[in-house]
């Protein structure tokens, strides 16, 4: 099951140039790039750990592709983000923020149902690949 | 895609739909293999660049000839790649040799503008960076430090200002090796994304080089900044003091040419940053005169700089008049 999310989830995967193109575009904007990964896919799972430190100065995309390109080789079977921040509103805001690497293979969510009291019926998502403990989970991890 | 290919230069025009150009007579009547060099010239606009050079840095003959040397290898390095011809990316790291306060960060400056005037760098940006901020404190920490400099200065050019301290051969264990690495890989690498610029003394640069062979054959360009002399340094002083708003009469201008004919045969003499050191103690000596003096004074009197505010100097103070004659022999 191919998850999707962020800003691009209706496109199809972005080459590396639409990336590096991309990520120019939020520097140009004055907003710091951040890389990101996880392997919970959890759709509420909103904090993945971040790669290397948070790019402030960062003149070019070329750097910032350059460390993406460490994240990918440390992490060759993670979801790996990317973000950028506006802090002009005075706060962190995400302002831009798409998926750049996905695992070879997803297999996706079961739908659980919990029997409440007075016939209550609820509802929780459970990502198959987390059944496995983290770092093991889509196949290799290094 | 490649650079900034300039939409009203005929070569651009021209060669764009190649496959279907001999079919349909390109609109241009001037044939492909023909370019207007005056006007590419024009176009990329170093002129002007190379113009400000020669307006704002005083003296440097052999640094201008050489930059516009290279201004101009770089031109051609662009029409050639225009015109479809083979071109390798010229190497652009370069090497500024010279005493403290010749101009090595302004020309680095300049180059970086220069340089991004002609598309060879994206964003034209200059990032500074000494030992401190490459080498690290303890194991494992040089090289996430090296690489965030790089990143910042990816699309710009990076200038490292005294970079024989990068080698330490006293000590085998110094991090210093390990930043040299680094910057050796991304140096050959990463070579369309930034520039690298090295500057210090020309003789511990050539010790530098003689250790490191793998910088003086990744480097191109090595330039040497000669002293300026004492007329240069007038006329730099006069430039200086121009921008600030002051100025110099008859008389504090002999002053200061005694001062510089002092100063130049003295030790740590730095060049044009001497002088503006010289200048702002000469500010700071006119502005407790003025305020000491009290009364009513006119704004002619705010902007120009007395000889005795020069006089004052040390400079002044331990060579005795006598003694004179023999500090300007020694200073020739």
């Amino acid at each position: 099951m191919r998850i999707t999310q962020g800003t691009f989830s209706f496109l199809p995967d972005l080459t590396d140039d639409q990336v590096k193109a991309q990520v120019q575009y939020c520097l140009d904007n004055d907003w710091p790039i951040s890389i990101e990964y996880t392997d919970d896919p959890h759709p509420r799972n909103v904090y993945w750990d971040m790669f290397g430190l948070p790019m402030f100065d960062i003149r070019d995309a070329s750097g910032v592709m350059l460390e993406l390109k460490a994240c990918r080789e440390r992490y060759p079977e993670h979801y790996i983000r990317i973000s950028g921040y506006d802090r002009s509103p005075g706060r962190q805001t995400t302002a831009l923020s798409f998926l750049v690497q996905r695992p070879t293979h997803e297999p996706g969510f079961r739908l659980d149902r919990q029997e409440a009291s007075d016939r209550q019926v609820r509802y929780s998502t459970h990502s198959y690949a987390t059944d496995a403990p983290a770092g093991e989970r889509y196949g290799r991890s290094r | 895609m490649t650079g900034t290919p300039d939409p009203t230069s005929p070569s651009a025009t021209t060669s764009a739909p190649s496959p279907a150009a001999h079919v349909v007579p390109p609109r241009v009547a001037r044939p492909t293999n023909q370019i207007d060099l005056g006007a590419a010239y024009r176009d990329s606009q170093i002129q002007e660049l190379l113009d400000e050079i020669d307006r704002d840095l005083v003296g440097l003959v052999p640094v201008k000839t050489r930059i516009r040397d290279i201004a101009s290898l770089l031109l051609i390095a662009k029409l050639r790649e225009n015109a479809g011809l083979a071109t390798d990316r010229p190497t652009l790291h370069m090497s500024f040799t010279g005493r403290p306060g010749t101009g090595k960060t302004t020309v680095a400056m300049r180059m970086a503008k220069i340089l991004h005037r002609l598309g060879f760098v994206r964003k034209g940006h200059l990032v500074v960076a000494t030992r401190d901020d490459l080498v690290g404190q303890y194991v494992g920490h040089t090289a996430p430090k090296t690489k965030e400099v790089v990143k910042r200065a990816m699309g710009g050019v990076l200038f490292i200002d005294e970079a024989y301290y990068l080698y330490r051969p006293e000590n085998e264990r110094d991090y210093g090796q390990e930043a040299i690495e680094m910057l050796l890989q991304v140096m050959e690498n990463q070579r369309d994304d930034l520039v690298v610029i090295l500057a210090g003394y020309k003789d511990r640069m050539d010790t530098f080089y003689g250790s490191n062979p793998g910088f003086h054959s990744r480097i191109a360009h090595h330039i040497d900044f000669p002293d300026y002399d004492r007329t240069e340094l007038m006329t730099i002083a006069e430039l200086l003091l121009a921008g600030q708003q002051y100025r110099l009469d008859a008389e504090s201008r002999r002053a200061l040419d005694e001062y510089l004919e002092r100063r130049m045969v003295q030790p740590h003499f730095a060049n044009a940053r001497s002088v503006r050191n010289a200048l702002d103690r000469a500010k700071l000596r006119q502005a407790s005169r003025l305020i000491s003096g009290g009364g009513i004074i006119t704004a002619e009197e705010l902007t120009r700089i007395d000889a005795a505010d020069i006089r004052q100097s040390r400079v002044f103070l331990d060579a005795p008049d006598s003694a004179r004659g023999a500090a300007s022999d020694d200073g020739r």
